[in-house]
């Protein structure tokens, strides 16, 4: 069974195409017309629904946006879906739909539902936002028409900080009506949802052909955009072991099926470097489903998070029910979407040690548009200095440049034992860059522009690393 | 300000025009309740199309079996051109766009064959099942190549004035180069649809997502071999248009039609995405070169300008849109001995069609291109060249189609801007801050915008409109133009409100029908509103003079005729005599007044000779100008928008809100183009910048965070709706200064000595290619 609340209503499913995305449901089973197909990929927001769920027994209300399109159903699982039709109370517009009519912020109108859900969980935080979080919050909805202005003033209008809306008049009640669903036997014969690992093996030991999925923001364009079909699915999510997220003695330990917005803050803890990177990556609704274990398992080569686990010495923890393995990222990825996991087995967690006292780390995304862009190229470097500018240790992980996620191994070869500082340090640096890759051309760059960005970002890393005497800028975007 | 001229019975606007009213369907748009055509409810008997595409970019169709498409589970009939009883072609102008690939392939992902199944999935899995088998041939993919075989769409077009040959050769410097400038996808963000209802016997209702209902009436009337009279054609809304629902929103409605009218049911067919992406045509790319000779002042005195456009395979509107481009290559200035060159070349490419501005973009480049290249030769900076080169006003003012430039705005509307942007402190401070930054580099523009207004095909500039008075005195106001966003149908309601003085809820816009007005034009050349704006005020009048008429004799007072009657405030007055307007309405009802109209108007004083490349083709010029700050990363080639300025002329203002709107929108779309907008074919012709995942519009954090924009006031001198002006494409080249503005960071690093040549898009790695052009200059040297 698959139970949520839709909008005001318990939903019970017991029976559905496992590939089913949530927005068809909403548009063809439910007639709920609103919600706006753009795209069918996750790119372009008009789908966006927010999903409402009770964290902890007790514990308030959480909003969170998602892109409808590329989500099956098991992810509202216990949950509350809100769709833009249910905002308003009666005739009264909800204040971000007010605030977008104040604001003229609707032309041709086909993106607005999806702006509106985005504003909405924007709303639901409970904060007045700066202009950068509204970027941060809507960045994954486009809007061809109005050139975003009067959408910016109206989640400025609307977002105040007060969050006083018929929503948190009924909390009470809809976390009663939560409860009420009755979670129990979660999941489908062909979309299952194991509740441990013990469940996961046993899962995958009777359904060989099923795919595995956690966020599903990979695995869902094969049924949109590839038109496959895909009869069997086993969601990760609800194993409790994928949900892990811990400090240890030696590192940080995050669960293959935790979603990039809730390890964020665990992660840029300990690694603030990474800020960039994460707002950079994708969009919020696309956050809030997307899980590193995917970004990893999936193996792209221009996927951001690998190059990163790389330069820091990440670890694959791997289990399949009854073996766990330890594998280090550097000898994860074989080949062209290729990993070393076995047909039964899944990333348990990815653990990632603590930095270095006297570290300096840089990551670094070139893409056409800041936000909501694939990278052309990708580039981690994580040095250690010891006393006078001494190189210790120097790894780096490189995406967009390779058939996988690399490291350039011959950097630190070479440059361990050198002076930081030097010009020729850096120059040396140059030479082992400008050969060890042979990146590609396609649709984002072409090879020559790669290659270029490789050694430029070396530059760029080497500048910003050794600026003690000389304050340059070297950056036109500002990622605090 | 200048006189209004004077309107029967209409008077000064009321205050129903000139406010922000919010779009009409705003409240519905924010809550979900407004519907597109996929949001309609379904048809009992709906059954879902889609179409089979060619896998090569040419070549002749040795075999194409469906058999295996009709085998696909839930399909239920399937079509090739084979099966289209009536045209084939669905061309809008010249022939060559067959609805199905005919003995050739002319693109890659040309509609071959249309499928029809029970869901949606099913139909769009069947497609891919067609066993297709091509000779493929030597696909022309280029401009340059085009050219070199002299493979047109068209005849080439040619205009001058003066004596170029004589006046370059007399110049103190000359310059020439050559500018690429990318196509752009429309990615509105409801893509094509069309769903089609077969009626009692042979009859066909078709709602769709269309700029130009009228034409999708026609081509399916032609398609099913009946006549117009059986087809009606509704269209609501669009999520959309920018000009790519123009023409090629008809083939989806055809197909769906065709469907329908064979299988007796209701059939939908929207493209997917990346579909809509592959087989519907977009902004022409072009190849324009310049010769420009000036004098030391920078003064043009002669220029040879050379637009070819990338047609794709066939015409469909490039003959018109490579004209504009030609009526553009000035901009605002003044080109004494000048020729203009204008080549439509054919590629196998899907058919390259309007999108905003048509071609009016790809021409204005090229002066703004020209004036950035002279200003490095004089040393100037380069706004002291645009401002020297502006059209004057009694005196050069004739544009190399001979038509005078009469009440020219740009001199004082730029030196406002430059003033209220602070242009020459930043100036300052800009050179400062790049003498000291060696990574990151400033760069600032301001240029201008005069575009012409009107369709250049004259038969277009004609609009009808249709009024019922209800008598309850509310209204429904039926006019041929298309709602796509631009807020067309809430100008159109504040028109009809203000001229019978009720209030904006009295009135309803109703969808756009062919079964109410007529053999309309394509909303499109940003005439919506000055035509059909037009149309409904001269239906309102027709039904205010019965009205005036009919409470005259009422009033029975010799010294008052019907011209004394005025409609304000919900009441009707004569005199000392006074009505209210539902009183009067429902009186006039019982004496069997008729309380309804059509309306109609046709645009005034245009014409151009294409032969001698002379005339009038624009009733008036809307007007603008623009500063842009931008930051580049000297190393990445990524840049930022930091600032932009922006004063528009949009006349006086129907509705302030909406019209900022479309500079707003039309600016940010316009910075797409110029930069982040890269549309890629591989060498075989196939499209890869697909989908939106590689196709990169701007998003939220792209908007600058300093955006000022200022209407600038004053009225339209032409009798135009309410002495408004047109708004829909012009703000679109206001982005122009983000691309001088690039160019003018990257010069920076020669000391403003070398032009820098930038093609558009400029993407990070087209600045940075630029950049290393610039060669001497290496990174290393600069930061050392
Ligand atoms: C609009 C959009 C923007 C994107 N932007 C970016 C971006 O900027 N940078 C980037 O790197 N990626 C981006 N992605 C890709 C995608 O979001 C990430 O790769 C994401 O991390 C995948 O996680 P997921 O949980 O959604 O994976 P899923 O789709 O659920 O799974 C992906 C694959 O990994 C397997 N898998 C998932 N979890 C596990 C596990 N624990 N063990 C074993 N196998 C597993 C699945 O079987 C599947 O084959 C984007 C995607 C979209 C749709
Ligand atoms: S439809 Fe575009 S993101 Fe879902
Ligand atoms: S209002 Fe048209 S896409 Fe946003």
């Amino acid at each position: 069974m698959i139970s949520f609340l839709l909008n005001d209503k318990a939903v019970h499913i017991d029976a559905t195409q496992a590939d089913t995305t949530l927005l068809n449901y909403l548009r063809e089973e439910c007639a709920l017309s609103g919600t706006k197909e753009g795209c069918a990929s996750g790119d372009c927001g008009a789908c966006t629904v927010v999903v409402a769920q009770a964290n902890k027994p007790g514990s308030a209300l959480e909003y969170r946006a998602l892109n409808s399109c590329v989500t099956f159903l098991s992810a509202v699982h216990g949950k509350q879906l809100l769709t833009v039709e249910h905002l308003a109370d009666g005739d009264t517009l909800h204040p971000v739909q007010a605030a977008m009519v104040d604001a003229h912020g609707s032309q041709c109108g086909f993106c607005t539902p999806g702006f509106i859900m985005s504003m909405f969980a924007l709303y639901q935080q409970g904060e007045a936002p700066s202009r950068e979080k509204i970027n941060v919050a809507l960045g994954g909805n486009l809007c061809r028409c109005t050139g975003y202005r009067p959408i910016i003033d109206a989640a400025l209008a609307s977002c105040t900080g007060t969050v006083d809306d018929k929503f948190y008049a009924n909390r009470a009640t809809t976390v009663t009506q939560l409860a009420d669903l009755h979670n129990v036997n979660a999941g489908l014969d062909n979309l299952l949802m194991p509740t441990d690992r013990i469940e996961l093996a046993s899962a995958i030991g009777k359904h060989p052909e099923a795919r595995l999925f956690a966020g599903s923001t990979d695995l869902a364009l094969e049924v949109t955009q590839q038109l496959k079909t895909l009869p069997t699915l086993i969601s990760l999510t609800q194993v409790a072991e994928l949900q892990v997220l811990q400090e240890t003695d030696l590192g940080i330990n995050i669960g293959g099926a935790v979603p990039f917005s809730k390890m964020e803050a665990l992660l840029l803890t300990h690694f603030p470097e990474l800020h960039e990177l994460l707002d950079r990556f994708a969009s919020t609704p696309i956050r809030n489903q997307a899980t590193l274990g995917g970004n990893v398992a999936n193996a792209s080569p221009i996927g951001d998070m690998p190059p990163a686990l790389l330069a820091l010495n990440a670890r694959i923890q791997v289990d399949n029910g009854q073996a766990r393995r330890d594998i280090p990222i550097g000898e994860f990825f074989t080949g062209y979407r290729q990993t070393l996991l076995q047909k039964n087995e899944w990333i348990e967690a990815i653990f990632i040690p603590y930095k270095k006292t006297n570290s300096k780390i840089s990551a670094y995304k070139i893409s056409k548009r800041q936000e909501d862009d694939i990278s052309a190229v990708c580039a981690v470097f994580n040095l250690t200095l010891g006393e006078n500018n001494i190189i210790q240790e120097l790894a780096s992980g490189f995406g967009g440049v390779a058939a996988t996620p690399v490291s350039a191994i011959g950097l630190a070869a070479a440059l361990v034992g050198k002076d930081w500082s030097q010009s020729a340090t850096f120059e040396a640096g140059k030479v082992i860059l400008s050969q060890a890759f042979n990146p590609i051309d396609d649709v984002r760059a072409s090879a020559t522009y790669r290659q270029t960005m490789i050694v430029n970002l070396w530059k760029r890393f080497w500048l910003q690393s050794n600026q003690q005497s000389h304050k340059i800028e070297t950056r036109v975007h500002a990622y605090e | 300000m200048r006189k209004l001229i004077k309107q029967p019975f209409s008077g000064n606007p009321q205050g129903k025009v000139g406010k922000s009213h919010p779009h009409e369907s705003a409240i519905r748009q924010v809550s979900g309740q407004a519907r597109y055509v996929d949001d309609l409810p379904q048809p009992a008997n709906l059954q879902f199309a889609a179409i089979g595409t060619s896998p090569a970019a040419s070549g002749v169709i040795k075999s194409l079996d469906v058999s295996d498409v009709w085998a696909s589970p839930g399909v239920s009939d399937v079509i090739t051109v084979e099966d289209v009883p009536g045209h084939v072609d669905i061309a809008p102008v010249f022939d060559g766009d067959p609805i199905f690939a005919q003995k050739h392939v002319l693109f890659h992902g040309q509609a071959m064959f249309a499928v029809l199944a029970d869901t949606v999935h099913h139909a769009r899995q069947a497609a891919l099942k067609a066993k297709i088998d091509i000779t493929p041939s030597t696909p022309c993919l280029s401009v340059d190549a085009a050219k070199q075989q002299s493979n047109f769409v068209r005849p080439p077009h040619f205009m001058h004035q003066g004596d170029f040959d004589s006046a370059y050769k007399a110049s103190t410097f000359t310059v020439q180069n050559h500018l690429s400038i990318g196509g752009q996808e429309h990615m509105y963000l409801e893509g094509q649809v069309s769903m089609a209802i077969s009626e009692e016997e042979d009859r066909v209702l078709v709602y769709t997502s269309s700029q130009h209902p009228s034409e999708v009436q026609k081509l399916i009337a032609e398609v099913l071999d009946c006549k117009l009279h059986k087809v009606v054609v509704d269209m609501r809304r669009m999520g959309g248009g920018f000009g790519g629902k123009e023409t090629q929103a008809a083939q989806w409605a055809c197909i769906a039609a065709l469907f329908a009218k064979r299988n007796q049911c209701a059939v939908k067919l929207r493209l997917p995405r990346m579909q809509d992406m592959i087989a519907t045509g977009k902004r022409h790319p072009f190849e324009n070169s310049y010769k420009v000779g000036f004098d030391k002042e920078g003064l043009i005195n002669a220029a040879d300008i050379e637009i070819n456009g990338n047609c794709g395979h066939s015409p469909d509107l490039s003959d018109a849109i490579v004209d504009r481009a030609m009526f553009h290559c000035d901009n605002g200035y003044y080109l004494e001995n000048v020729k203009v060159a204008g080549h439509r070349c054919r590629t196998n490419q899907v058919s390259h069609t309007a999108y905003r501005g048509f071609g009016g973009p790809q021409g204005m480049i090229v002066a703004e291109a020209m004036m950035d290249a002279i200003a490095r030769k004089v040393g100037k900076d380069p706004l002291s060249v645009r401002k020297l080169n502006l059209y004057g006003e009694n005196q050069r003012n004739l544009t190399p189609y001979g038509m005078t430039v009469e009440h020219n705005l740009l001199a004082d509307l730029i030196n406002r801007l430059e003033n209220s942007s602070d242009y020459w402190a930043r100036r300052d401070a800009i050179s400062k801050f790049n003498k000291h930054s060696p990574i990151v580099k400033k760069g600032l523009a301001l240029t201008p915008v005069k575009f012409g207004i009107s369709f250049t095909a004259k038969h277009l500039n004609q609009a009808g409109a249709l009024l019922h008075v209800y008598t309850d005195g509310s209204m429904q106001i039926n006019h041929g133009g298309t709602e796509m966003g631009q807020g067309l149908h809430t100008k159109i309601g504040q028109i009809v409100a203000n001229e019978f003085g009720i209030s904006l809820h009295d009135v309803e816009v109703t969808a756009t029908r062919t079964d109410k007005v007529p053999n309309t034009s394509p909303t499109a050349a940003s005439s919506g509103t000055d035509l059909n704006g037009k149309a409904a005020q001269n239906a309102c009048i027709i039904v205010k003079q019965r009205l005036a008429k009919f409470y005259t004799d009422e009033v029975n007072d010799l010294n008052l005729t019907a011209d004394n009657v005025i409609f304000a405030d919900n009441k009707v007055t004569l005199g000392e005599n006074s009505i209210g307007f539902v009183q009067l309405v429902q009186n006039a009802y019982i004496g069997r007044v008729s309380l309804s109209s059509t309306g109609f108007y046709k645009t005034p004083k245009i014409h151009y000779d294409r032969n001698t490349g002379n005339g009038r083709p624009f009733f008036y010029f809307a007007y603008g100008a623009s500063v842009s700050e931008v930051a580049i990363d000297t190393l990445t080639g990524e840049y930022k928008v930091e600032r932009v300025d922006i004063l528009h002329d949009v006349g006086r203002s129907l509705n302030p809100a909406i019209d900022i709107g479309q500079i707003e929108g039309g600016f940010i779309q316009g910075m797409g183009w110029l930069t982040t907008e890269d549309l890629k074919w591989d060498d075989s012709g196939r499209l890869m910048s697909n989908n939106p995942a590689t196709y990169k519009i701007p998003a939220i954090g792209d908007t600058p965070e300093i955006f000022n924009v200022d209407l600038y006031a004053r009225d339209n001198d032409e009798d135009s709706i309410y002495h408004s002006k047109a708004v829909g494409e012009p703000p679109l080249m206001l982005a122009n200064s983000v691309w001088c503005a690039i160019k003018d960071a990257i010069s920076s690093l020669t000391d403003y000595q070398i032009d820098p040549q930038l093609p558009a898009p400029a993407t990070p790695e087209a600045v940075l290619n630029c950049i290393e052009s610039l060669g001497n200059i290496t990174i290393s040297e600069r930061i050392e």
